[in-house]
């Protein structure tokens, strides 16, 4: 019966063809470690906040007027609202966690050098997607940091010389921020930047497939057809595709393999992600921020301007430069920086296992940075924490530039033949 | 050389940590299950505050079923405004004439707690004091300045400060050892100091319950949940174990 079905439809589209090649006979390094828990994580809070947000929509009213009443319904009078809420709340900080995590592993094992450039920034824009989702979205509440932060943030692009004033009022749709912007931002957070994400995330795993995936020693499982004795392949079926061009060595089918594993990986990050959401759903005043319980008001500065912690890197580096265009300008070059990764990266050793003392100093030196550089954009300002954050800022970007000069002739450790396991 | 490397790393976030502070407050003794001590605080609410403050995010019968009283206990001692039990709580003053009468419109408290933290507002009602030269006579150690009158003074008598000269020869506010401004009452109140600290931990614990409505019920899901994930994730480390024997 049910094989009869598979054969109908099969008969119509590739489905069991397109499993095998993706799914069920899909080659997988047989070492990947904790850190390659992150991708599977980053598409299980995707699914996430596009369901919780399905269903917060259904209660959420975009108005100036009644935004912020209509959030308290969700958290009051609807059915499991505040669960709804809380997952979405929570979800989006939890996505910013994996997000960073799954792009340090990127970092460490070098998978955004060759051939997997454009693997890296496709992440990379889901990234930056990412951000203009979680921005757009903390406007929705029109809790009193909602509008502050936007406040502070759009007027960002006021900086930019002859356009600036005239761009700051084509975002907002209105002279101030106001229930224009909360509409525009509504209908760009919940169709236009989803659609774009999901159409990213499916290129990115189409990219994937098509290079493979890296792993921890950084080299290739898949070796020139003919080059491997028969006795050590891989003693797993795969799909032609793979199998037919290249000899596969040190791996397994990505299901049952890691999709057990990943299963594993879900079931765990879910208890930490619910210990969040059922005991300390503000995540300490950074995923749900203070002021933002009491309703937007124009008139009303909180004490404190602070953006939400994911973009509390970039913020720093944008207040410790004096100048409001400079700041605007290194804070986006920040990004490019990332973007650019691949190309300032001119080694050929992928897997920090291998590479130089100098590169693992570099790679630790940008975490450390990266880290404070995160907490100093949630403080208020004063002399110590500019001070930290010119150092800190200096390490961010010379990190790239460091990597640039020594990459080219660095003293590598010779790259073992195989993955031993 | 890996240990100073650790040191350093854990060391350098710290150090941006430390720095900020917060004013000193009381803890707050209360207790979301303490069905007593909110009804308590409920009653105090709806005649020392409602008069001017709204909790406009709830409704009436959603708080008499949370703090176990029936709607119709609700509508005969706690609805003063003559509204159905289905109501959302405003309460009768128009925003502009309040904010005529003080200055700016008082808060709605729905979700005070969350915005000053459950310690500040059990302080706060703890910290007002006699000052002549404030509009209502009174002044708040923890609020300075603020525009609102000392609704309790009834309960609590008329509180006063004690002052010291700083060195700048400024007279202020004395604090004890826990840095909290000391305050006590002329003794002119319906209440000992005992049973005015029990009313305004009430309050406060009826605030708390406000600003979540959802919080015992989201706690108590809560274990469940993560005592399931827990189990889920033996089961699935033992499945991913068994599946993996054959590649090791």
């Amino acid at each position: 019966m049910l094989a009869n079905l598979v054969s109908w439809i099969d008969k119509r589209i590739p489905m069991t063809e397109a499993f095998n090649k993706h799914v069920g006979q899909y080659p997988a390094p047989v070492n990947f470690n904790f850190w390659y828990f992150f991708g599977s994580l980053a598409m299980l809070v995707l699914v996430n906040q596009i369901l919780t947000g399905i269903w917060l929509t259904m209660n959420y009213t975009p108005s100036g007027a009644e935004a912020f009443a209509s959030v308290e319904y969700i958290m009051r009078d609807v059915e499991y609202g505040w669960l709804l809420r809380y997952m979405h709340s929570t979800g989006a900080s939890a996505f910013f966690v994996v997000v960073y995590l799954h792009m340090l592993r990127g970092m460490m094992y070098g998978s955004y050098q060759k051939p997997r450039e454009l693997l890296w920034l496709f992440g990379m824009f889901i990234y930056l997607v990412l951000m203009a989702e979680g921005f757009m979205g903390y406007l929705l509440p029109w809790g009193n940091m909602s509008f502050w932060g936007a406040q502070v943030i759009i007027s960002l692009f006021g900086a930019i010389p002859v356009i600036g004033d005239d761009l700051t009022l084509w975002i907002r749709g209105d002279y101030v921020i106001s229930g224009a912007t909360l509409n525009r931002f509504f209908a760009l957070h919940v169709i236009a930047l989803p659609l774009v994400l999901v159409i990213l995330v499916f290129l990115h795993i189409v990219a994937l497939h098509e290079v493979g995936s890296n792993n921890p020693e950084g080299i290739e499982i898949k070796k020139p057809k003919g080059s491997v004795a028969p006795e050590e392949l891989s003693k797993f079926k795969y799909h032609k595709q793979y199998s037919e061009k290249y000899d596969i060595v040190d791996a397994v089918p990505f299901h049952p393999y890691y999709s057990v594993k990943d299963i594993m990986g879900v079931v765990g990050f879910l208890f930490f992600f619910c210990a969040v959401i059922f005991f300390a759903p503000e995540g300490g005043g950074y995923f749900l921020e203070k002021p933002n319980f009491e309703p937007a008001n124009p008139l009303k500065t909180p004490e404190h301007i602070a953006p939400v912690w994911y973009f509390g890197p970039f913020y720093t580096i944008l207040r410790v430069i004096p100048d409001k265009l400079t700041g605007a300008g290194l804070m986006f070059g920040a990004i490019v920086m990332l973007f650019l990764l691949p190309w300032f990266d001119r080694g050929h050793v992928k897997s920090i296992r291998y590479r130089s003392l100098a590169h693992k100093i570099n790679l630790t030196q940008f975490c450390i940075c990266f880290v404070v550089l995160g907490i100093l954009g949630t403080k208020a300002a004063s002399p110590l924490n500019n001070f930290l954050g010119m150092v800190t800022s200096v390490g961010y970007f010379g990190f790239f530039i460091a990597l640039w000069f020594y990459s080219k002739n660095e003293k590598t450790k010779p790259l073992p033949e195989r993955i031993s396991h | 050389m890996k240990k100073l490397l650790i040191a350093l790393v854990a060391l350098f976030p710290m150090l941006a940590m430390a720095s900020g502070g917060s004013a000193p407050m009381l803890k707050a003794p209360i207790d979301l299950t303490d069905k007593e001590s909110l009804q308590n605080g409920a009653k105090l609410f709806m005649n020392y505050c409602f008069g001017c403050h709204d909790t406009r995010y709830q409704r009436y019968n959603r708080v008499a079923r949370d703090i176990g009283i029936t709607d119709q206990q609700m509508i005969d001692n706690l609805i003063f405004t003559g509204v159905k039990v289905g109501n959302l709580m405003y309460n009768s003053v128009e925003d502009e004439q309040a904010a005529k009468w003080f200055g700016q419109t008082p808060p709605d408290l729905t979700m005070i707690t969350r915005v000053k933290g459950i310690d500040f507002v059990y302080t706060y009602l703890k910290s007002f004091y006699a000052d002549p030269e404030r509009p209502f006579g009174v002044n708040n150690s923890v609020f300075k300045d603020v525009g609102m009158p000392h609704v309790l003074q009834s309960l609590q008598g008329l509180p006063t400060a004690e002052f010291e000269t700083n060195e700048k020869g400024e007279s202020v506010l004395k604090h004890d050892e826990h840095g909290m401004a000391i305050i006590t009452t002329d003794g002119t109140g319906e209440m000992s100091d005992d049973e005015f600290d029990i009313a305004v931990r009430d309050i406060t614990n009826f605030l708390t319950y406000a600003s979540e409505p959802s919080k015992l019920q989201r706690q108590n899901t809560g274990k469940w949940v993560l005592g399931f994930l827990a189990i889920l994730f033996i089961l699935s480390y033992l499945l991913k174990k068994e599946y993996w024997r054959d590649v090791h």
